[in-house]
């Protein structure tokens, strides 16, 4: 039930980010997510994408340096409180988020939250355990 | 083992009386027949009768490479031409070659000192020794040679080139000790491989590697691939060849320098000043039994330290480290010197790698400023943000702490910066322009 997502070292300068999705477009790629996370010198982009095998070598080959994590992605209803159950139940768990991520699917109707454990196995049994709906990767990828 | 006992395990006093005797005997000797030598004591108002101590060791002149090429070729030997058996020369990529002369007594004590390090380093006469050092005017494969004979062990005397061959020789002759530059084990090894061979299938327990700058996780990778025990000689031809001192066997931590035969000393590389044991600095050195050419502190440009530690292998001749660069390598930073290879070996003990780096000095208002940039490449990367601040601090608060000097370190993408050996162009200083 994990999906893996790919990260992307970057330096904060101007166009570094438009020369990724520039590689990831020319190789007929789609993001279905994105996330950077920065500092006042680097940053970490953090992406969904429909192929991570040819997103990463298109990106190695574009001189990126390029790392490949398992998160997990969490269907929820696109309303009030819809997050916080989610937290609520983690919490009550014992399982740390390391950081998280949020897009709505195209329909509207519902939120898609991309998570990055601490200890992804044990996060994903409480969460089928309290009925959570947990998305596989073609499922994501789908939406 | 040791090769001559009562040499190499003189008490310390007594080892530092016959230095001062022979320092002595050499100062009296280059004044009388050296007139470069003469014309420096007379300028700097000294004569062979103050030296009395080790430390007067410090009234004496430094003699630098550009010596020897303003007297190129014989002018600074000490012996009338006749008695020079033997003439070796470093090629000068700059300038002028190098050129070095010996007696049938240099030669002689060249060929001790050379056996000596060769026991030093675990060897004993039953080995077979493969000596890929080039043998020529270089002093490296001739300086082993003789060594390996004094001692009686059995020399192949391949000098350099002819991989393919070298491979199968060192197979067929079953040696167990190889002597090469230590960038040249590795391309043997891989030699090794393409021929078909199995490393298991060698003899070699052995490794002498120099003659150029490596690094211990050189060492590492050269033990695990041959199957060896890497050890590190030092030498250079100005003051003698290979042999000027070696690391034992038995601690694999430094290089014993022989110091019966040479006068060691560390100074500031900028200002000339002898720095206390156990400081960082160039290493000096002034020949004590050479008698065609002998040197009075001649300026090695080697950076290393000395540890007076004793050694558990009962030598009592102090340890330099490893080389740690060039003099002309050294950077001031806020009055503070660094080695570019100073930072490097904080990288790999930080991160357990060698990261590509690059340092950027600066000037800010009358202040100097170090930049590190680290390449972040897949092995140090992380997808998240805590984990690279922390590399980032880690790498700060050690260069803080071992070398005294403030830097801000930046992780930075990967970028083509000259990759060849050793040569890549890391430091960028911009503080005077
Ligand atoms: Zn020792």
């Amino acid at each position: 039930m994990k999906v893996e997502q790919i990260s992307v070292f970057l330096e904060n300068r101007a166009g570094r980010l438009a020369e990724v999705t520039k590689i990831l477009a020319q190789g007929g790629i789609n993001i279905r997510a994105l996330s950077l996370a920065d500092t006042s010198d680097f940053g970490i982009l953090r992406l969904i994408v429909t192929e991570v095998e040819k997103a990463k070598d298109l990106l190695k080959a574009g001189g990126f340096t390029v790392g490949r994590t398992n998160v997990v992605a969490v269907e929820v209803a696109d309303r009030p409180g819809g997050l916080h159950s989610i937290l609520e139940i983690l919490g009550a768990g014992g399982v740390n988020v390391e950081y998280m991520y949020a897009f709505v699917t195209q329909s509207g109707q519902n939120a898609v939250l991309i998570f990055r454990f601490d200890r992804t196995d044990q996060a994903i049994e409480i969460l089928q355990a309290a009925g959570v709906r947990i998305l596989s990767g073609p499922e994501l990828y789908a939406l | 083992m040791l090769y001559d006992v009562p040499q190499e395990t003189l008490p310390r006093d007594e080892l530092e009386a016959l230095q001062l005797r022979r320092l002595r005997q050499l100062v009296d000797k280059v004044y009388y027949n050296v007139p470069f030598y003469r014309k420096k004591f007379d300028e700097r108002g000294v004569r062979p009768e103050h030296i009395r101590t080790l430390a007067d060791v410090q009234l004496l002149p430094f003699t630098e490479k550009q010596d020897l090429r303003n007297n190129y070729p014989f002018g600074l030997f000490a012996v009338p031409r006749d008695n020079v058996v033997r003439v070796h020369a470093s090629s000068g990529t700059t300038g002028k070659a190098t050129v070095v002369g010996y007696t049938a007594r240099d030669v002689a004590n060249w060929a001790d000192l050379m056996a000596r390090s060769f026991v030093c380093a675990g060897g004993s006469r039953r080995d077979i020794v493969h000596n890929a050092y080039g043998y020529g005017l270089f002093t490296g494969g001739l300086g082993m040679h003789y060594g390996v004979e004094r001692l009686g062990a059995t020399i192949i005397p391949i000098s350099g080139g002819g991989t393919r061959r070298q491979v199968m020789l060192l197979r067929d002759f079953g040696a167990t000790v190889l002597c090469s530059t230590p960038s040249y084990a590795l391309y043997l090894y891989e030699t090794i491989i393409e021929s078909g061979i199995d490393v298991t299938d060698l003899k070699l327990h052995t490794g002498i590697f120099g003659a150029e700058p490596w690094s211990e996780k050189m060492r590492a990778e050269i033990e695990s691939k041959l199957r060896i025990k890497a050890l590190d000689i030092y030498g250079l031809s100005e003051i003698m060849g290979p042999g000027v001192a070696m690391e034992c066997r038995e601690a694999q931590d430094g290089l014993h320098l022989w110091e019966d035969h040479f006068l060691m000393e560390i100074i500031d590389p900028k200002t000339g000043e002898v720095l206390p044991e156990g400081a960082t600095g160039e290493l000096v050195l002034t020949t004590l039994t050479k008698e065609a050419q002998p040197l009075l502190r001649y300026r090695t440009r080697d950076i290393t330290r000395i540890n007076a530690i004793p050694c558990k292998c009962g030598r009592t001749h102090r340890r330099i480290t490893r080389i740690q660069g060039r003099s002309d390598d050294m950077l001031i930073i806020r009055g503070v010197n660094v080695f570019p290879q100073q930072i490097e070996a904080i990288l790999l003990e930080t991160q357990g790698i060698t990261p590509h780096y690059e340092l950027i000095l600066r000037r800010e208002g009358s202040l100097d400023t170090l930049e590190v940039k680290v390449e972040v490449d897949e092995q140090l990367f992380s997808d998240e943000i805590k984990h690279l601040q922390r590399i980032e601090s880690t790498i700060q608060k050690n260069i803080k702490e071992f070398l005294g000097v403030t830097a801000k370190v930046t992780l930075s993408e990967p970028r083509s910066i000259q990759r060849s050996e050793g040569k890549a162009k890391r430091i960028i200083d911009l503080r005077h322009s």
